[in-house]
């Protein structure tokens, strides 16, 4: 659906992205995953043909976007990072004005627009002044605006950003929802909400691609070793103790104290399930056993295990 | 081209809903009024005189005392406000990003130029259009040749357009709506007033910024004359600085 075939694209001399490429195939949900700066929003803003790579070339559904920018903005949906709007309009006025640039014929533009604020939720605020509105709801007009005319593919720039928690799960599951249908590009710095919503990451650093990879198998790939984390109490014995028989056991690569109320954590050898002697070693030594539980790498250790090890390369 | 209808629409809308439109029009039309009132009292009392002295009547003219330097004024007071009307047209855009959404619609750049260019004309000759009652109420005291009047309207749209061009131009520059207007009054007050050095220029170049300056090609329509030329004039550099503009817009992109 979207091919990216080496762009690079420099700013006078600074270079933003460098030779990055990357597919996304019909019905994915990709999530663009990098620290700020990394070239995320560049590589977004190239894609739906709002600026032009210095080298390179992307293929939306097989049109290029140089040649036929026309043709692509038509099947690209696009709500960009600051969530620009025109403030000084009503909701309603807003969409009927990204209905027509969107080139739906007058009768039906009425119907169209109705579907939108359905699925977005704002139906109740129509006719407000956009510039009044909360930041919640102009990310929805935002989210609004980019699917207005049904376009096959929808690329959101940070849609969670600036959010309070429960808008947040609210717009992802929007998101979830639309990627039943539609292919969805989705860039983010928040790990977390990739890893919920995205069938595909792409981690982008320093303008280069250093993973593509489903968050499952890249969490496999990175996964050397298994970490429990353990908590144990004693009311006689200082916690020196236990560390010290927990360390005796075969296949412990390391332990570390984490707090001071008790809690460990061990790190093993792949290989083996090491909690059943673990819990015994803590029981046989008189020891309670409030809490034992296998420590799954987040995607926050994956990715910073990414960037360093790139940044080590370099 | 496509582009053009929404982009327009959007844009009036935009400046009906602003604050700037009514303020700038107000002040327009008390500026106008008044110096419509000096050019009618003045033509007044010279009538009364014009009574006592046949040799005077005979000279006695509404259209080349009353409505030519009225038509010439509007141009100047026009030179003041247009730059205010038009440096929020891109600017503003960029400043809030919304360029990002105009252009990631199937828009060509072109419509959305030629949209937002159209709507400022539009305002500003509705504007320029609220002096037409003081015109008509004239009309019924003493004896006006309609042709005149409107060749005058026509100088001053074709003029307004040259000025709006200049300032889409100045306010596709900048993100800051304050160095726009300054960029295009610039601008325009020079091509105003290079005119004026044709005294000691040499005879070719004489000819040369004659030519160039923009208000000497207002003169005839004041007068109620519609010279062909003189329309060109307009049209060729709308359309020059227009197309400057769409380039730069390009420009913009390509180099992020």
């Amino acid at each position: 659906m979207i091919e990216v075939e080496s762009i690079t694209k420099r700013y006078g001399s600074l270079v933003a992205i460098k030779d990055v490429s990357f597919t996304v195939e019909k019905g994915e949900i990709v999530g663009f995953l990098g620290p700020n700066g990394a070239g995320k929003t560049t590589t977004l803003k190239i894609i739906t043909c709002y600026m032009p790579p210095t080298e390179g070339k992307v293929m939306v559904d097989g049109i290029d976007c140089l040649e036929n920018s026309l043709a692509v903005r038509k099947r690209l949906g696009y709500l960009p990072e600051s969530v620009p709007l025109y403030k000084e309009m009503t909701v309603k006025r807003f969409l009927n004005f990204v209905a027509e640039s969107k080139g739906i014929e007058g009768k039906s533009r009425g119907k169209e627009i109705d579907r939108v604020t359905e699925t977005c939720g704002l139906s109740k605020v129509k006719n407000r002044i956009i510039g009044h509105l909360s930041k919640g709801y102009r990310q929805r007009v935002g989210i609004a605006q980019a699917l207005i005319n049904d376009p096959p593919i929808l690329i959101f720039d940070e849609p969670t950003i600036g959010l309070d928690p429960s808008q947040i799960i609210e717009i992802r599951q929007l998101i979830k929802d639309l990627g039943e249908e539609k292919t969805i590009i989705l860039s983010s710095h928040i790990l977390p909400e990739v890893s919920q919503v995205c069938q595909k990451v792409i981690i982008i650093n320093k303008g280069k691609i250093i993973a593509t990879e489903t968050p499952a198998n890249l969490t496999a790939q990175l996964q050397k070793s298994t970490r429990i984390v353990l908590q144990v109490k004693s009311d006689s014995q200082p916690i020196e103790a236990i560390i010290d028989k927990l360390s005796n056991i075969q296949g412990v690569k390391n332990i570390t104290r984490e707090d001071h109320n008790g809690t460990l954590i061990v790190e093993t050898d792949q290989s083996k399930d090491l909690r059943p002697t673990i819990s015994r070693t803590v029981i046989e030594n008189n020891w309670d056993l409030i809490e034992i539980k296998l420590h799954d790498f987040s995607l926050e250790d994956i990715f910073l295990e990414l960037v360093t090890k790139e940044e080590e390369a370099a | 081209m496509t582009g053009f209808r929404p982009v327009y629409r959007k844009e009036i809308y935009s400046f009906f809903a602003s604050p700037t439109f009514y303020v700038v029009a107000l002040i327009f039309l008390i500026i106008s009024g008044y110096f419509f009132f000096s050019a009618v009292s003045y033509y007044n009392i010279l009538s009364f005189q014009g009574m006592q002295n046949p040799m005077w009547r005979e000279q006695l003219n509404p259209t080349e005392m009353v409505l030519r330097p009225f038509f010439m004024d509007i141009s100047v007071i026009m030179l003041l406000v247009c730059p205010l009307l038009t440096m929020r047209v891109l600017a503003e855009e960029k400043k809030s990003s919304t360029s990002e959404l105009l252009f990631t619609y199937p828009l060509t750049d072109t419509g959305v130029l030629l949209g937002k260019f159209f709507a400022t004309l539009s305002v500003l000759f509705i504007i320029i259009l609220g002096t037409l009652p003081s015109l008509i109420y004239f009309g019924t005291l003493t004896h006006l040749r309609w042709q005149i009047v409107g060749a005058g309207y026509l100088g001053l749209a074709l003029l307004a357009g040259a000025f709006i061009s200049l300032g889409v131009l100045a306010s596709s520059l900048t993100e800051n709506q304050i160095i726009a207007a300054v960029l295009a009054f610039g601008a325009l007050l020079l091509f105003w007033v290079i005119g004026w050095s044709r005294a000691f220029a040499g005879p070719t170049l004489a000819r040369f910024i004659n030519y160039i300056s923009i208000i000497n090609h207002f003169e005839s329509f004041a007068k109620g004359v519609i010279d062909i030329r003189d329309v060109v004039y307009y049209i060729i550099f709308s359309t020059f600085f227009l197309f400057i503009t769409l380039r730069f817009l390009e420009s913009q992109r390509w180099r992020g």
